[in-house]
């Protein structure tokens, strides 16, 4: 028997056989995440029920020197979640229970595997919402959220994952299950919480968070854009936050991806523009609007040859339907694409957009550009065909070139999916040798065996080795300490 | 590299043999370098406004002043990001039209002693925290190597975020040269709305805040330890905006707005003896009536106390009762030499095994300001 056929042995006995998948078919549907050209076909696959049942799995894995990877919806575009061909892969799709909802502190408790946008509809009854709003929000898990701290076309006004979670239960790489935070701010100590959120499952899995609330906003008013150039539409949006005015969100789609929005699910965008912002203002009535003038207004004089306004939640959501179906609808104008995610810092948006213009051209690919606008978080489509010879090769080439574009400007290779399997590889192009270093002293303070989802985020493994301790007099030990 | 420490170079009272004053990340590093050569156990001082604050040192060799580690390194108004050296005063940050939005409860704070403690003010119920605002961070570890995090962008999930791991650390894991934050934009306009009301009215009083959708930037409580108690709602926008949330919250406060703010507005409450304590928001009127002025952020369910020195440790005690009982917590940030030696400072610490742990991996000679922080760390 070989230790994977012992861990299951002993899963199955620990835990119960309708928690363990081992069947050579069944773990294929496992074997990549959100970013599907990557897979591996995992050794094991563990649904525990609960938090005592994810500590157990992880804790039989640490006994057995098995890696694990923790997975919830398996909507992550940085194969965060892809499996180890050795290990054990924990998913946590069947802890999906809102435990509780408290507009009165602003907060809900939930497990891992609960929907993104099914804690808004939770909340919602209570004037209340969660704001991170991931595109893909329908399907993505809290767990991956945390694991990912992931953001969101809103985040600019409101931030990241990590900025709305407050507590979460935790599983340690030791399978320890430990709290960090609660519903309460500022607990005392290290904030391992906050570098807990975002660390992509190389820390820990979460079994239990607890997430702030947002009040609804009393009033929402949404800006459609169009303009002849992404030159212009980028000077509207400097122009909107040089006066001042922060927006809930403002997105820009480039003339290819407004024609793939258009084929993919009609959503009417304005004919012959060279790109569209979307401008969304929330708060209270008599703010939004005000300010809401002021971005028609600069929106105009920046050169918006057509504006349209939603008078409704439905045209809402009809100017939205095309931004957030984007990635997807891609596939209506090419057979392959890679979905690019990089960030600049946004005044360089005009040039940075020219120069992977230029990038597209020598590599003769197509880009087609989606971007948070407000923040600088580009995300670019590289369209291709695999059918042709050599053509994905230089798709993969320029998506590279994005992302080398990204750290010339001094911005970032990732700024929502994550580093994962997929941008290991670009971190010591970010960071030096010292500064992931620094972040692994991180990692072997939680992870000494390096068994949580070994591989990703760094580049190289390393060991942890032990601490070097020098013995000092005077020192009390640690169990004399409250 | 280093003089020799004169009589007001004192920690919580504990004297240092050696003062260092760096003016670059570079000059931080081979100071620090030398330090751990030397075995030295170090201090960072910025403002010295919290000096007192936390544990005394073990033992203390050498304090780092960061008084020469001033100045914006950079202001990009079009990104709204600002990337500030450690040792620069929070009130002499010069960002035309644009602000950080970290409240200094206390005059003189540096950026680096307000990351290194986190404090905050009234304004973190809108804007959050030094460690929702800090995006990017250059730190020399104990070892006098240079490590950044982060970087100058507000959106970036590349790598481990170590600026959260020194945001509140109490300078126990290293020394913060360089931060960058996000930045927002000044609100044109501002208004203040009040209500005194009997301590039994806050909690309606507080809810019914919640429920108008106006979007206050703070909302502060001051309460003294027997009596009426204040609410100040902070709104900020534009004119017309803030001209109607505060009247809103004038009908539902029955208080009237004023752009004036209270004197007590923002500043720490205590005299001798100051707790700080979190609960879940609904049950900050949980926290009035046991024997000390409260005041803060009611609107985060933050609060600060002032415990009188005669009754300190049974005061402490029984509001570390009650915020622990609300699922929160209770540290006591300063106190006289007596009242330490009698009560605990920090409180019941959730998962200080593993802040054992991320220590020794950081400072394995437990050479930073050791035992300033929680469990002895």
């Amino acid at each position: 028997m070989t230790t994977l056929d012992v861990l299951a042995a002993r899963l199955r006995a620990e835990l119960g056989a309708d928690r363990i998948v081992n069947d050579r078919q069944e773990l294929r549907t496992y074997e990549c995440d959100g970013l599907a050209h990557y897979k591996v076909v995992p050794g094991l696959v563990v649904l525990p029920r609960d938090a005592a049942e994810c500590a157990r799995t992880v804790r039989a894995c640490v006994a057995a020197g098995v890696p694990y990877v923790a997975r919830g919806s398996g909507t992550g575009l940085s194969g965060g979640a892809l499996p180890h061909a050795e290990g054990v892969l924990i998913v946590t799709s069947r802890m999906r229970a809102i435990v509780e909802v408290a507009p009165d502190d602003e907060r809900a408790v939930v497990e891992p595997g609960v929907i993104n946008l099914h804690v808004t509809r939770a909340a919602t009854p209570h004037g209340y919402y969660y704001a991170p709003d991931p595109s893909s929000q329908q399907i993505c898990s809290i767990g991956g959220n945390v694991a990912e701290n992931s953001g969101g076309a809103h985040c600019l006004k409101y931030g990241f994952t990590t900025n709305h979670v407050t507590g979460a239960e935790v599983v340690t790489p030791d399978g320890e299950l430990i709290e960090l935070g609660g519903r309460a701010p500022d607990p005392p100590g290290y904030d391992l919480l906050g570098a807990f959120v975002g660390s992509e499952g190389t820390l820990g899995i979460a079994t239990r968070v607890t997430v702030r609330l947002t009040r609804l906003p009393e009033s929402v008013r949404t800006l459609l854009a169009a303009f002849a150039t992404t030159d212009q539409a980028g000077a509207a949006t400097s122009a909107i936050i040089a006066a001042g005015v922060v927006p809930a969100a403002v997105e820009m789609m480039d003339a290819l991806a407004i024609e793939a929005a258009e084929a993919a699910v009609a959503c009417g965008y304005p004919p012959g523009a060279g790109a569209v912002l979307i401008v969304e203002l929330d708060g209270p009535a008599a703010e939004v609007d005000a300010q809401f003038d002021q971005v028609t207004a600069l929106c105009e004089a920046n050169g918006a040859f057509e504006l349209r306004i939603a008078a409704d939640a439905a045209q809402r959501a009809l100017f939205w339907k095309g931004r957030k179906s984007a990635f997807a609808a891609v596939g209506r104008i090419s057979p392959d694409y890679i979905v690019q995610d990089g960030v600049i810092p946004r005044t360089a948006l005009p040039e940075v957009l020219h120069r992977i213009g230029e990038v597209a051209r020598e590599h003769g690919v197509r880009v087609a550009n989606v971007f948070h606008a407000g923040d600088g978080n580009l995300h670019p489509l590289v369209l291709f065909d695999d059918a042709v010879p050599g053509e994905a090769g230089r798709a993969e080439e320029v998506s590279g070139a994005i992302i080398d574009l990204c750290i010339e400007y001094g911005g970032s290779i990732t700024g929502e999916h994550g580093v994962g399997m997929d941008k290991a590889k670009y971190m010591p192009r970010m960071f030096t040798d010292d500064d992931l270093e620094t972040m692994h002293l991180l990692r072997c303070a939680f992870d000494p065996d390096g068994l949580a989802n070994p591989g990703k985020v760094f580049p190289t493994p390393r060991l942890c080795g032990e601490v070097p301790r020098r013995h000092r007099a005077g020192e009390p030990a640690a169990a004399e300490l409250f | 590299m280093w003089t020799t420490a004169g009589a007001q170079d004192t920690v919580a009272g504990v004297p240092a043999r050696f003062v260092a004053a760096p003016a670059s990340t570079e000059e931080a590093a081979a100071v620090l370098a030398a330090a751990a050569r030397d075995d030295l156990a170090v201090v960072v001082r910025g403002g010295g406004t919290k000096l007192d604050w936390g544990v005394p040192p073990r033992r203390l060799d050498l304090i780092v002043d960061t008084r020469r580690l001033t100045g914006v390194v950079e202001h990009a108004a079009g990104d709204l990001i600002t990337v500030v050296r450690a040792g620069t005063p929070l009130a002499a940050l010069d960002l035309p039209g644009q602000q950080l939005a970290l409240d200094s409860p206390l005059p003189g704070a540096t950026v680096g002693g307000t990351v290194a403690v986190n404090t905050s003010g009234p304004r973190r119920m809108l804007y959050g925290t030094a460690r929702d605002l800090l995006i990017g961070v250059t730190v020399v570890r104990p070892d006098g190597r240079v490590a950044h995090s982060g970087g100058k962008v507000v959106k970036n999930v590349a790598g481990y975020d170590l600026g959260k791991l020194f945001t509140g650390a109490y300078g126990t894991l290293g020394l913060v040269t360089e931060c960058a934050f996000r930045l927002h934009p000044v609100p044109p306009v501002a208004a203040i709305v009040r209500r005194t009301a009997p301590a039994d009215r806050i909690g309606a009083l507080l809810a019914a805040v919640r429920a108008e959708q106006a979007v206050p930037s703070a909302v502060e409580l001051d309460a003294p330890a027997e009596g009426e108690v204040t609410l100040a709602v902070l709104v900020e926008g534009t004119a017309a905006g803030v001209r109607d949330r505060a009247a809103r919250l004038e009908k539902v406060l029955g208080g009237p707005a004023t752009d004036e703010f209270p004197p007590w507005w923002g500043r720490y409450p205590w005299d001798s003896v100051g707790m700080k304590l979190t609960v879940p928001l609904s049950r900050v009127p949980d926290l009035l009536g046991l024997g000390a002025a409260v005041r803060g952020s009611a609107g985060t369910g933050v609060l600060y106390a002032d415990v009188p020195v005669a009754s300190a440790p049974a005061v402490v005690e029984r509001l570390r009762a009650a915020a622990v009982r609300a699922g929160g917590h209770a540290v006591v940030l300063t106190a006289p030499p007596a009242v330490r030696e009698v009560v605990d400072m920090w409180g019941p610490v959730a998962g200080l095994a593993l802040m054992r742990r991320v220590k020794d991996r950081f400072d394995p000679e437990h050479r930073f300001a050791p035992g300033r922080f929680v469990g002895g760390i």
